[in-house]
C-alpha cells in the first residue's frame, strides 16, 4: 500500500496544517510541539486548526464503521487551504492517506474531498526529507540509536525509509538494525486490550531486541510504539526509554540554532 | 448450522490457550525459529522486489478472473471432467462430503484409504467420518502422519508437524510404530515413515488426495508435492479421489504457472516442487497404470457465503501457501493449535467465520494488530487486514441493509462496547467537548486508574501529561 515511492512531492510551502492525532494530545505533547518547531525552523509556518480531535482509526480497526466515519467526517473539512497536512503519526497518516477514501467511497462528494485531503497527507518524516528537503546540522555527541517504525508507518507511509534517511543526515548518530526489525510490537490499538497475553509477548520481545542493539535509546516515529514499549520498559524497572522521532531530531539539532 | 467439528475450539477458549502458548518456552522459540527458517527461504526466492509485485498483480488478476467467472467455470470444469471419465459430485457442507466419499469407499469394499495431503479433507474431519464408517483413514504425508499418529491436528497448513521437535518425533515413533527403535537421525525418522506407508500404499483400495488447481478449460487436476505420496495416492490404488473447495478452478492451462510459482516460492521457499502432478482422468484402454475409478468431491463449506459480498469474495483467491501465517507475529508466537480452526493464523481468522459461523468464531478476527505482514506477503494480494476489520464489524452488528446476513451475523454484539463507542464518537465529533476531557483529563492525571484493563498486564498505566497538545498551540496563539 506504500505508494511513497512513487509520490510527486510539491514544492517546499509557506505554510502547513499539523495534525497532532488524539495520542501526541493527551500523551506527548511535547514530541507535537517538536514537530511544530522543526517546521517553523524550516520557515514554514505552521497551523493547528482547534477542532482536530482524532482520525477515527480506533473505531475504524474495532469495527465500528459508522462511528469511524462520523469522526472522520469531523476531521475532513478542517483544513480547507490547500497547504500541506503533517502528521506525526505513521499510522494516522496512513488512516488519513488510504483509509478515508474507502471510508467515504459510497458518497461522490465525500470521496472526492477525502482523495483531495488524502493526496496532502504527509507523514512527519516523509515531509521533512522531501518536500522541505531540510538539512540537519548534527550538535550532539556520538550516539547509537534503534529505531522502531509502526507497522502502518513502515507499510502503508515507508516510515522506515524516511526516517532512516533523515538520521542519516546526522553524522554521530549511528542507527543500529535490530532483530526482526519489521515485526510488531504488539501494540496494535485496542488489540493491547483485547488479547494482553499475546500484545504482551510481542512487546516483550520487540523490548529485547530494541535493547540488544546496545543502542542507548531507540526512536519511534509514532507515540502508540512508543507508549508500548516505554510502559513496558517501566513495569520491568527498566529506566531504559524511546523517543519519538521529532523529540530526538529537535534536541539532536541544538534547538533553533540547528539549521544548517 | 453444521454439527460442531470435533477439533474446534469455541471462541471463549482461544484466549486462554493463546496465553498457555506464549507462556511456553518451547513452543515459542520452535515456531520462532521455524518461520524464521520459512521467512528467509522466501525471501530469497524474491530478491527482486518489483518483479515479484508485478508477479502478485498477475496472480491476483488470475484469481480474481476466475472467481469472476467461477459458477460457468465450475460447469465447464464438471463437463470436462465427466468427458475424462471423472466422476463429479457435489458437497454442500462436511456432513455431504464424507457421505459421498464413504459412499463410494464403501462400494469397493474399502478397508484402507491412503491420503495424500489435504486441507479440505481435514475440514470435513474426514478421518473421523471414516473411522466411524469402520474403515481406515491413513495420512501419507510424513508431516500428517506424524500428528495423525499422535492423534493431533495440523499446526500449519503446509507443515502440518511443524509445532514437533526431533525428538518428540522419535519417542512416538518408537512407541507408536511396531518394530522402529529410537532413533533421533531424521533420515532414520522418514525412512521408519516410509517403510511404513509402502506397504499401505500397495494395499489400500481408495486414494484420497486434495487439488491445488483444477483447470476448466482442460478438466485437469494439478497437485503439488514433495514427497511423492501424492503420485502414489493418485496412481496406485484402484480408485482415486480427488477433494477440494469450490474456488481452486482457473480456466486455462495457462493460468496455472504464475500460480504455481508463486505457491511454492511463498510457501517453502521452493523454485518448484519435486512432484507436479497433472491429473485428468482415470486408467485408459490399454494403459498400464492409474486408478481404474476417479472421483473429485467439490466442497462448499461457506465458500458461497463469502462469495456473494465483494469484499469478503477476496477471501477466495487463496492459493494455500501459509505466507501469511509464517509472517504473522500473533501466529509465530501462539502456534497452530490456538486457533482451534482447521486453518489457523490470518487466511484461518478470515476464512473460518464462513465456514463455522460468526458465533463460534468471532474472537479469530480480533486476534490481530493489523499490522499488515499478511497482506504484504499474500502472493495473490488478499487484502487481510481489510477482511479482518470488516469481519469485526459484522460480528459486532446487525447486516447491514442490502447485504444478508452472515451465519453468526451479530453475534458479538455488545451492548457495553455500543455504548462505548457511541460516547467515544460523541466526544470526538464536538471539538468543545474533546477538548473540556483533554483539559480536565491533564488536570486530574494524579487519579489515572491503576488498572487499565489488558494494558496493565505488562505495562504501567498510561497518563495524561500536564498539558495537550491543544492548550499548548492554543497558547502560542494567545502568544
Amino acid at each position: 500500500m506504500d505508494d511513497t515511492g512513487s509520490r510527486q512531492y510539491p514544492e517546499k510551502p509557506a505554510r502547513v496544517y499539523l495534525f497532532g492525532t488524539c495520542l501526541i494530545d493527551m500523551f506527548c505533547p511535547e514530541a507535537g510541539m517538536d514537530a511544530v518547531r522543526l517546521l517553523e525552523r524550516e520557515g514554514i509556518e505552521v497551523h493547528f486548526p482547534a477542532d482536530q480531535t482524532c482520525c477515527g482509526q480506533p473505531a475504524h480497526s474495532s469495527g465500528f464503521p459508522e462511528q469511524t466515519r462520523a469522526v472522520a467526517l469531523a476531521q475532513l473539512r478542517l483544513f480547507p487551504e490547500p497547504w500541506p497536512v503533517i502528521v506525526p503519526s505513521g499510522s494516522c497518516a496512513g488512516m488519513m492517506r488510504h483509509h478515508y477514501p474507502k471510508i467515504f467511497a459510497d458518497d461522490p462528494r465525500l470521496l472526492g474531498e477525502a482523495r483531495a485531503l488524502a493526496d496532502r497527507i504527509f507523514e512527519l518524516s516523509e515531509f521533512l526529507l522531501n518536500v522541505a528537503r531540510i538539512r540537519l546540522a548534527d550538535q550532539g555527541a556520538p550516539v547509537r540509536v534503534a529505531l522502531h517504525t509502526s507497522c502502518a508507518a513502515r507499510r502503508e507511509m515507508g516510515t522506515h525509509v524516511h526516517a532512516r534517511a533523515l538520521l542519516g543526515q546526522l553524522p554521530a548518530v549511528e542507527v543500529a538494525m535490530h532483530g526482526h526489525e519489521s515485526e510488531c510490537c504488539g501494540f496494535g490499538g485496542t488489540f493491547s486490550l483485547k488479547h494482553p497475553s499475546i500484545s504482551s509477548a510481542m512487546a516483550s520481545d520487540k523490548v529485547d531486541a530494541l535493547k540488544e542493539t546496545g543502542a542507548q535509546t531507540f526512536l519511534s516515529a509514532d507515540c502508540g510504539c512508543m507508549l508500548n514499549l516505554n510502559h513496558t520498559l517501566q513495569k520491568r524497572g527498566d529506566g531504559w526509554q524511546g523517543q519519538h522521532l521529532a523529540t530526538f531530531l529537535w534536541q539532536r539539532t541544538g534547538g533553533e540554532g540547528g539549521r544548517q | 448450522m453444521n454439527a460442531q467439528p470435533l477439533n474446534f475450539v469455541p471462541a471463549s477458549e482461544f484466549k486462554a490457550r493463546a496465553a498457555a502458548a506464549v507462556s511456553d518456552p518451547h513452543l515459542r522459540k520452535s515456531f520462532r525459529g521455524a518461520m524464521d527458517f520459512l521467512i528467509g527461504k522466501r525471501a530469497a526466492q524474491f530478491p527482486d522486489a518489483d518483479l515479484l509485485e508485478r508477479q502478485r498483480g498477475l496472480a491476483e488478476h488470475i484469481r480474481k478472473y476466475s472467481l469472476a467467472r467461477l459458477p460457468e467455470l465450475l460447469e465447464q470444469l464438471e463437463r470436462k471432467l465427466t468427458e475424462n471419465g471423472v466422476q463429479v459430485h457435489w458437497a454442500e457442507n462436511p456432513e455431504q462430503a464424507n457421505r459421498i466419499i464413504i459412499e463410494i469407499a464403501r462400494r469397493h469394499s474399502t478397508r484402507l484409504m491412503v491420503k495424500g495431503k489435504s486441507m479440505v479433507s481435514e475440514e470435513i474431519e474426514l478421518n473421523h467420518a471414516m473411522a466411524d464408517a469402520g474403515m481406515e483413514a491413513l495420512e501419507s504425508d510424513m508431516g500428517e502422519y506424524i500428528v495423525q499418529l499422535d492423534g493431533e491436528k495440523p499446526s500449519h497448513i503446509i507443515m502440518p508437524a511443524i509445532h514437533k521437535t526431533k525428538q518428540q518425533i522419535a519417542r512416538l515413533f518408537a512407541e507408536k510404530v511396531p518394530g522402529a527403535g529410537y532413533t533421533e537421525s531424521v533420515d532414520e525418522l522418514i525412512g521408519i515413515g516410509r517403510a511404513v506407508l509402502r506397504e499401505k500404499f500397495m494395499t489400500a483400495e481408495v486414494g484420497l488426495s486434495g487439488v491445488n488447481f483444477a483447470v476448466a478449460e482442460t478438466g485437469t487436476l494439478c497437485l503439488v508435492e514433495n514427497e511423492g505420496n501424492g503420485r502414489m495416492c493418485t496412481t496406485v490404488p484402484e480408485v482415486h479421489i480427488a477433494i477440494t473447495g469450490i474456488e481452486k478452478v482457473v480456466e486455462k492451462l495457462e493460468h496455472v504457472p504464475p500460480l504455481f510459482g508463486l505457491l511454492t516460492r511463498s510457501a517453502t521457499g521452493q523454485a518448484t516442487t519435486t512432484y507436479f502432478n497433472l491429473i485428468s482422468g482415470p486408467r485408459k484402454p490399454g494403459e498400464k497404470d492409474g486408478p481404474r475409478e476417479m472421483h473429485l468431491v467439490l466442497v462448499d463449506n461457506g465458500r458461497t457465503q463469502a462469495y456473494s459480498d465483494e469484499q469478503l469474495r477476496s477471501t477466495l483467491q487463496c492459493i494455500r501457501c501459509g505466507a501469511c501465517m509464517n509472517h504473522c507475529p500473533v501466529y509465530t508466537r501462539i502456534g497452530g493449535h490456538a486457533y482451534g480452526t482447521t486453518y489457523p493464523g490470518p487466511i484461518g481468522e478470515i476464512i473460518s467465520p464462513h465456514m463455522l459461523g460468526l458465533a463460534a468464531t468471532h474472537v479469530l478476527p480480533t486476534a490481530s494488530s493489523l499490522c499488515g505482514a499478511c497482506g504484504e506477503v499474500c502472493p495473490v494480494r488478499i487484502p487481510i487486514p481489510d477482511l479482518l476489520i470488516r469481519l469485526r464489524g459484522e460480528a459486532q452488528h446487525d447486516a447491514r441493509p442490502g447485504h444478508a446476513p452472515m451465519l453468526g451475523q451479530g453475534a458479538a454484539k455488545s451492548g457495553l462496547a455500543d455504548a462505548i463507542w457511541a460516547g467515544w464518537a460523541a466526544m470526538y465529533t464536538r471539538p468543545a467537548l474533546y477538548r473540556a476531557f483533554g483539559w480536565l483529563a491533564t488536570r486530574f492525571r494524579a487519579l489515572t486508574p491503576p488498572m487499565q484493563s489488558g494494558w496493565t498486564v505488562s505495562r504501567t498505566p498510561l497518563k495524561p501529561a500536564k498539558r495537550t497538545l491543544h492548550e499548548e498551540m492554543a497558547a502560542r496563539r494567545r502568544g
